[in-house]
C-alpha cells in the first residue's frame, strides 16, 4: 500500500470510528458517566496544551483558564448569537447527526482562535517577565479575563450562560466520538510540534535562555508562538466544556482551576505530554467515581504536589513520554533526556 | 467632596489591612526571593484562630477591648508558629532547588490550607464575634468614621512602626537585612541565616494574623477561602510599593486599598477585584521595581 | 458485566431493597439544595421542612403503598453545583421528581437537567419568573417576583409614605436583579424617585464604598433585595456609616442569620416573605409546635415552604396514581386550593402558584408579623 493509501484508510477508519463511539456510547453508558468522560477530554487537552508552555518551554504560565475561558465564552456566544440558524437551516438539508457533526467543529475553531489571540495580546508583554513575575503575570491576566466576562451582560455576566436555543435545535453537544476526536487530534498536533526539529527550540529556551538567544535563535518569538498554540488548544477545550455542559460561568475559569491544570502537568512530569494527560485523565475521573470523597479531594490534590516536590519533582513520567515504541520496528526521533 | 473624603477614609482603613498583609510577603521575598503563595492563607488561619479563641476565652459574649487584645496577641503567636513550621517543612528542603518548585510546593500548601481549613472549619461561613460594639466614634459634617475603622486604622500603625524598629533598630533587624542583601555573605560572617529566615516568616506571618483579626472586627464573615483574594491583592501592593522594600508594602497597601475603593464607588463595585490585577500587570510592564525597590541586574 | 455496572439502573428503577421479601419499595425524591455555603440556612431548613413532611407522610402509610425517600444534594451556594447536583439525581439516583432549589440562579440552572430527563422539578421558594419558564415540567410553590415587587415598593410609599429610594442589589443573583427591577418600576410608577442603584456581588465583604455613595444622596429607604449573609454586613456598615433610615428587604432576609449577623443594626427593618411563624393561624401554630419540637428551632419561611412543596408532591402522586414523568407532571399542574402552612396553594398555567405575601417587621431582636399582602 502507498503511504498516501495508508493515511487514507487510517483517516476513514478513525472516522467511522468516531461516528460509532457517537451513536454507541449514550446508548451502553449511564449519560453520568458520558459527562465524566467529557470532562477527562477537556481536562486533558487543557493539561496537554499547557504543558507545551510550562513543561516545554519552561515559561510558567498559571492563567490558563482564562484561556479556556475565551475559547468557551467565544464558541458559547457564536453558537446562540450565530450557530442556532446556521444549526437549523442545516438540519433541512441532512439528517440532524450529520448535520450537527457537520456545524460544531465551527464555534470550536472560533474559541480557539479567540483564545489564541488573547494568548498573543497577554504574551507579547508578559513574556518579557521571567520566572515568578512571569507566573504572577500570567495569573493576573487570567484573574482580569474572567472578571471582564463577569461584566458582559450579553454573555449572561454573574448568572452564567445558557446555551439554549429554539426549539428544534440543540447546541447542546456532548459527543464523545468529536470530544475524543478533537482532543486525539490536538494532542497529535501538539505532540508533533514539540518533538519536530524545530520544537527543539522550545527546549533550547527552557534549559537556558541566554544560550539559546546567543545561539541565534529569536526566544521571544519561540515563546510567544508556544503561547499562542497552547491558548488556541485551551480555547478549543473551553468550547468543547461549554457545548458539553450546555450552560458556562466564569466560576469554572477561576485560578483554582487554572492551578488544577498546572497540577496535572507537574504531577505528570514537566516535559512529558502523555504525563499530563494520564495525571489529567486520573485526577478527573477519581474523584467523580469515588463518591464520598468530597472535600478531601483537594486536600490530597494539595499533598501530592508537595510530596511530589518534595520526593520527585520530576513528577510521574518526568520528561519522558508513554509511548507504544514496543509495538513498532521504527526508531523514533531520539533526543538526549533532559532532567 | 465630603464624599470623597469619606471614600478616602474607608480605603485607608480597608487598605492598611492589605499593608499588614503584603508586609509579610514583602519580608520573606526579601530574604528568600520566593514568593509565598501560602500567606493569605495564614490570614485565613489568623482570622479563625481569633474566633474560636474569643469563643473559648468568653470574650464572644462580652465584648471588651481586653478581649480583643488577648485574641490578638494569642491569634498572631499561633500564626507565628505555623509560619514558621511551614517554613521548615516546605521550603527550607527546597532552598537548593530550583526556583520553580518552590513556588509550586507554596502554591501546594495554599491549597492544603485552603482545602484542610474547608474541612477543619466547616465551608460555611462564620461570623467573628463583635469583640467590640461597633458606633460611629467621629463625625465631621456627613463624614462618619466607626471606632472600628480607629482600632484598625491604630493597631495597623502601632505594627507597622513596631516592625520598622525591629527591622531598623535591632541585631535581628540587621541580620534580616544583611540576609535579604547577600545571603551567602552573611553567613561567612557568622549570621545564623535557618534562624532570621525562621523569624523572618514568624514576623511575616504573625502580621497576617493581626491582620486576619482587624478584618474580623470591620467585617465580620470568615471563611476558609477568605485569605486567596487578599492574599494575591497583598502581592499585588508589595509588587506596587517595590517588592522587598518595608515602606514601600505599607505605602503600596494604603494606595490600593484607596484606588479599590474608589474605583468602587466611582466606577463599579464588580469592577473592584479586577483593579488590583490592572495595577499588577502595569507595574510589571512599566515599573518593575514598584514605588520603592531598587533596580536589580540579572547576573548571566 | 461491566457494561451492566456501568449502565447503572434503567428509567423508573424497581430495585428491591435487600434483606427484606416483601417490603415497599421507597420512591426516591431528589432535593438539590444550599446545605452549606453563604446561604446554608437555605438549603437546610428547606430540607428539614421536607423532611418532616415525609416522616409524617410515612409514618401513615406513605404514598401509593411505598414510602417516601429524600435523597439530598449539596449544591455548596454555587450556580453550577446545582446543575451537577440536579443531574446525580436525575441519573444516578434516577429520581421521579426533583424539589428544589431556593435560590433562582440555581433553580435556573437546574431545571434544564430536570426539563430534558422529563422529570417534573418543584421549586419551593424559587421567585424569579424566568424559572418556570424553562419548560413545562418546571413548577413552584411560591410567588414570584413581579407580585413581591410590588409588595415592597407600595409598602414603601403607602406603609412608609417614602419618596425617595435607594437601592443596593446583588449583581450576580438573579433573584436579586429581578426583584430590584420589579421594584424599581413599581415605585417610579407610584411617584417615587430611586435616587441611588448600587450594586455588589456575593461574597463580598466590604459595601463602605456603594454606602457612602447611598448616603450622599439622601434616601428615606434603601431597598436591598439580597441574600442574608451580605445584608448582615451591609446593616452593620450602613449604622457605621451613620445611615439610619430604614432598609427593606424580600423574602432573601428570611433567616436566622439575619438576626444573628446584623444584631442590633437590623432593629426596625422590614421586608417581605412567604409566611409568619407568630401567625395566629392554627395551621401555622401546629406546624411551628411540631417543628420545635423536632428541630428545636423555629421554622423559617425556607422550613414551610420545603414543608408544603414536599406535601403538594405527595398530594399529586397520589392523584396521579403513578410515579411517571407525565402523568406526574399534570398532577402537579392540577394543583388547586391545597391547603400549606404557607397559605392556600393553587398552581396557575404558567404553573406558579398565587399566595398572599407578608410583611415582617425586625423587633427586638425578632422577626415579628406586621402586615399581610393578599396575592394581586
Amino acid at each position: 500500500m502507498t503511504r498516501g493509501a495508508r493515511t487514507a484508510a487510517v483517516l476513514v477508519g478513525a472516522l467511522l470510528l468516531l461516528v460509532l463511539a457517537d451513536l454507541a456510547l449514550p446508548r451502553l453508558i449511564n449519560s453520568y458517566y458520558v459527562t465524566i468522560l467529557a470532562r477527562i477530554g477537556v481536562a486533558v487537552l487543557a493539561a496537554v496544551s499547557l504543558q507545551l508552555v510550562n513543561g516545554f518551554t519552561g515559561q510558567f504560565s498559571i492563567g490558563h483558564a482564562g484561556f479556556m475561558a475565551v475559547g468557551a465564552y467565544t464558541g458559547a456566544a457564536l453558537s446562540v448569537y450565530g450557530g442556532a440558524p446556521l444549526l437549523a437551516a442545516l438540519q433541512e438539508w441532512l439528517p440532524a447527526p450529520v448535520a450537527r457533526a457537520v456545524y460544531f467543529p465551527a464555534p470550536l475553531l472560533a474559541g480557539g482562535l479567540a483564545a489564541s489571540l488573547a494568548g498573543l495580546l497577554v504574551g507579547i508583554p508578559a513574556l518579557r517577565l521571567r520566572g515568578d513575575y512571569l507566573a504572577i503575570a500570567t495569573l493576573g491576566f487570567g484573574e482580569i479575563i474572567r472578571i471582564a466576562i463577569l461584566n458582559i451582560d450579553a454573555v449572561g455576566g454573574a448568572r452564567g450562560f445558557s446555551l439554549s436555543a429554539p426549539a428544534g435545535v440543540d447546541l447542546r453537544y456532548e459527543s464523545l466520538g468529536l470530544i475524543g476526536g478533537v482532543v486525539a487530534i490536538s494532542v497529535a498536533v501538539i505532540a508533533r510540534l514539540c518533538y519536530s526539529a524545530g520544537g527543539l527550540a522550545f527546549r533550547a529556551v527552557r534549559e537556558d535562555e541566554t544560550a539559546a538567544e546567543a545561539m541565534g535563535i529569536a526566544t521571544t518569538r519561540v515563546k510567544v508562538e508556544a503561547f499562542a498554540v497552547a491558548s488556541f488548544f485551551a480555547g478549543v477545550a473551553g468550547a468543547l466544556f461549554a457545548h458539553a455542559e450546555g450552560y458556562v460561568h466564569t466560576n469554572s475559569f477561576s485560578f483554582v482551576r487554572s492551578f488544577e491544570i498546572m497540577a496535572f502537568a507537574v504531577l505528570g512530569g514537566l516535559g512529558s505530554l502523555t504525563g499530563a494527560a494520564l495525571a489529567a485523565a486520573v485526577l478527573t475521573a477519581a474523584p467523580e467515581l469515588l463518591r464520598g470523597l468530597g472535600e478531601w479531594r483537594m486536600v490530597l490534590y494539595s499533598l501530592l504536589i508537595i510530596v511530589t516536590m518534595l520526593v520527585r519533582p520530576q513528577g510521574l513520567l518526568g520528561s519522558r513520554e508513554l509511548t507504544l515504541g514496543f509495538l513498532r520496528r521504527r526508531p523514533a526521533l531520539r533526543t538526549p533526556e533532559a532532567e | 467632596m465630603e464624599q470623597f473624603l469619606q471614600q478616602v477614609l474607608n480605603g485607608i482603613a480597608w487598605g492598611s489591612i492589605y499593608a499588614l498583609i503584603a508586609l509579610g510577603y514583602t519580608m520573606v521575598y526579601g530574604v528568600l526571593k520566593l514568593i509565598n503563595f501560602a500567606h493569605g492563607e495564614i490570614y485565613m488561619v489568623g482570622a479563625m484562630a481569633g474566633y474560636y479563641t474569643a469563643h473559648a476565652l468568653g470574650f464572644a459574649t462580652e465584648p471588651s477591648l481586653t478581649g480583643l487584645f488577648s485574641v490578638l496577641l494569642l491569634s498572631m503567636a499561633a500564626c507565628a508558629l505555623l509560619g514558621a513550621a511551614i517554613e521548615r517543612v516546605a521550603y527550607r528542603p527546597l532552598r537548593s532547588a530550583p526556583r520553580l518548585a518552590s513556588l509550586i510546593t507554596a502554591i501546594g500548601i495554599s491549597l492544603l490550607l485552603q482545602n484542610g481549613g474547608q474541612l477543619l472549619f466547616g465551608a460555611d461561613p462564620k461570623f467573628f464575634p463583635a469583640l467590640v460594639t461597633s458606633r460611629v466614634a467621629l463625625r465631621a459634617g456627613t463624614v462618619a468614621v466607626s471606632n472600628i475603622q480607629l482600632i484598625v486604622l491604630g493597631t495597623a500603625v502601632v505594627l507597622m512602626v513596631g516592625l520598622e524598629l525591629v527591622v531598623m533598630r535591632t541585631r535581628f533587624g540587621r541580620a534580616m537585612r544583611a540576609v535579604s542583601v547577600d545571603a551567602p555573605a552573611a553567613a561567612l560572617m557568622g549570621v545564623p541565616v535557618d534562624r532570621v529566615i525562621s523569624g523572618t516568616f514568624m514576623l511575616g506571618s504573625a502580621l497576617a494574623a493581626a491582620a486576619g483579626i482587624l478584618v474580623g472586627l470591620s467585617n465580620p464573615k470568615i471563611d476558609p477561602l477568605m485569605g486567596l483574594m487578599p492574599g494575591l491583592k497583598a502581592f499585588v501592593a508589595a509588587v506596587l510599593g517595590g517588592i522587598g522594600s518595608i515602606p514601600g508594602a505599607m505605602v503600596g497597601g494604603l494606595l490600593l486599598g484607596v484606588v479599590e475603593t474608589l474605583v468602587s464607588a466611582y466606577l463599579s463595585s464588580t469592577y473592584r477585584d479586577a483593579i488590583a490585577f490592572v495595577i499588577l500587570i502595569a507595574i510589571l510592564l512599566y515599573r518593575p521595581t514598584g514605588l520603592f525597590g531598587a533596580a536589580q541586574v540579572e547576573k548571566v | 458485566m461491566f457494561a451492566a455496572w456501568l449502565s447503572g439502573c434503567g428509567p423508573g428503577g424497581d430495585q428491591k431493597e435487600a434483606g427484606t421479601p416483601g417490603a415497599a419499595v421507597a420512591i426516591p425524591v431528589g432535593h438539590v439544595a444550599s446545605l452549606t455555603g453563604d446561604t446554608a440556612t437555605f438549603g437546610q431548613s428547606t430540607d428539614r421542612g421536607m423532611r418532616m413532611a415525609f416522616e409524617q407522610i410515612n409514618a401513615l402509610g406513605g404514598v401509593l403503598g411505598r414510602p417516601l425517600d429524600l435523597l439530598s444534594e449539596d449544591d455548596r451556594s454555587i450556580t453550577e453545583e446545582a446543575r451537577t447536583a440536579a443531574q446525580k439525581l436525575l441519573q444516578r439516583d434516577q429520581v421521579v421528581a426533583l424539589l428544589g432549589e431556593i435560590a433562582s440562579s440555581r433553580s435556573l440552572a437546574a431545571a434544564p437537567e430536570a426539563q430534558r430527563a422529563r422529570v417534573p422539578m418543584i421549586s419551593p421558594g424559587s421567585t424569579n419568573p424566568r424559572v418556570t419558564e424553562v419548560g413545562d415540567y418546571v413548577f413552584r410553590a411560591c410567588f414570584i417576583d413581579p407580585f413581591q415587587g410590588t409588595v415592597m415598593a407600595r409598602f414603601a410609599t403607602e406603609e412608609l409614605g417614602v419618596k425617595k429610594v435607594a437601592i443596593l442589589f446583588d449583581f450576580k443573583q438573579d433573584y436579586s436583579v429581578g426583584l430590584a427591577d420589579f421594584f424599581r418600576k413599581t415605585f417610579t410608577s407610584l411617584g417615587g424617585e430611586i435616587v441611588a442603584d448600587e450594586r455588589y456581588t456575593s461574597g463580598d465583604i466590604e459595601f463602605r464604598a456603594q454606602l457612602t455613595t447611598i448616603r450622599a444622596a439622601k434616601p428615606e429607604a434603601i431597598f436591598v433585595p439580597g441574600y442574608y449573609t451580605e445584608l448582615g454586613l451591609i446593616a452593620k456598615q450602613a449604622r457605621e456609616l451613620g445611615i439610619d433610615v430604614p432598609l427593606l428587604g424580600g423574602d432573601g432576609w428570611d433567616s436566622e442569620k439575619t438576626l444573628e449577623i446584623g444584631g442590633s443594626a437590623v432593629e426596625g427593618y422590614y421586608f417581605s416573605t412567604h409566611y409568619a411563624a407568630d401567625s395566629d393561624s392554627p395551621k401555622v401554630q401546629d406546624f411551628v409546635r411540631r417543628y420545635k419540637e423536632k428541630y428545636g428551632a423555629t421554622p423559617d419561611a425556607m422550613a414551610a415552604l420545603g414543608y408544603d412543596t414536599a406535601g403538594i408532591l405527595a398530594d399529586a402522586l397520589r392523584r396521579a396514581g403513578d410515579t411517571e414523568g407525565a402523568k406526574l407532571r399534570d398532577a402537579i399542574a392540577a394543583t388547586q386550593n391545597y391547603e400549606g402552612v404557607t397559605g392556600r396553594i393553587s398552581i396557575d398555567p404558567a404553573r406558579n402558584a398565587r399566595k398572599d405575601a407578608v410583611v415582617l417587621k425586625i423587633e427586638g431582636g425578632k422577626f415579628r408579623f406586621y402586615r399581610s399582602v393578599p396575592a394581586s
